[in-house]
């Protein structure tokens, strides 16, 4: 039977502590990308307690993603807007979910970022990172953003780190390994990476500030 | 001098397009950070870097 929403934000209070939790459950997180990154994210924040979530991308679930990605077998073919959001409402039944199966551009981006407290870029190619840093940090200057980059191929665990590159920009990753170049991305190591973005996403939250 | 990616770099009086074009970057890979502020892209020909600046060229790879 499922807990009613007063049942589990007592839980999430137990163990989060109420001050904490009350962070968490105002808070507003874009997570642009639902694919490796963008999958493992949106599943430890919603266990978190987040209290919405904005999930965006155009594409559809597909047999090559399930290695790595927070999606089922019987879903391939599905928007992964929608997948992820079933997913989710089954793991973490009480955060706000709101879905835009669109290309995240330069030019509906300030509308669909609009109400988010932090802002996470899990895209796939290089050029698209770049492109969304630019737009949130030249054009939502009072949001965070927390972008990856270097986390292919079978290199140490160990190397997948936090930086805070400017006052509001956390970059996550090893910053060099490309995929083009390893060859080959895997759950473990992809899913680190997206441990420390969602990571670093609660620590903004309650405002433990990476110092470099 | 200016300090990117930690280095010192002879390239005060320089533009961030002018520094970038003599290097390997991919300009659509790339963010600028320059003492905590990212340079926007349109605003790389006409922004000079300062001796003393401290730059931060953030070059992203694929994969996600």
């Amino acid at each position: 039977m499922i807990p009613t929403k007063e049942e589990w934000n007592k839980a999430l209070c137990r163990r989060h502590g109420e001050e904490l939790q009350q962070k968490f459950s105002s808070a507003t997180v874009a997570i642009c990308g639902l694919g490796g990154l963008g999958s493992n994210i949106a599943m430890a924040l919603a266990r978190a307690g987040i209290g919405r979530l904005i999930l965006i991308d155009f594409d559809k679930v597909e047999l090559t993603n399930l290695h790595r990605q927070q999606y089922k077998a019987s879903q391939i073919g599905r928007n992964k807007t929608e997948a992820l959001a079933e997913n989710l409402e089954e793991v973490a039944p009480f955060t706000e979910l709101e879905c835009h199966t669109v290309r995240l551009t330069e030019e509906n981006a300030a509308h669909l970022l609009q109400e988010a407290d932090v802002i996470c870029e899990a895209f796939d190619k290089a050029e698209e990172k770049a492109m969304l840093v630019g737009i949130v940090l030249e054009a939502m200057p009072e949001k965070y953003l927390v972008a990856a980059s270097g986390m292919a191929g079978l290199g140490s665990a160990n190397t997948i780190r936090t930086r805070r590159v400017a006052k509001r920009f956390y970059l996550c990753g090893d910053g060099a390994s490309d995929v083009s170049e390893a060859g080959s991305l895997v759950a473990s190591r992809v899913m680190l990476c997206a441990a420390h973005q969602a990571h670093t996403v609660l620590r903004i939250l309650a405002k433990q500030f990476e110092t470099e | 001098m200016v300090k990117i990616n930690g280095k010192d770099v002879d390239a005060a009086g320089r533009t961030v397009a002018d520094y970038l074009q003599g290097t390997s970057y991919d300009p659509r890979r790339i963010a600028v950070e320059r003492n905590g502020d990212i340079i926007p892209r349109a605003q790389y020909g006409e922004t000079v870097l300062q001796d003393g600046d401290c730059v931060e060229v953030v070059s992203f790879v694929g994969g996600g």
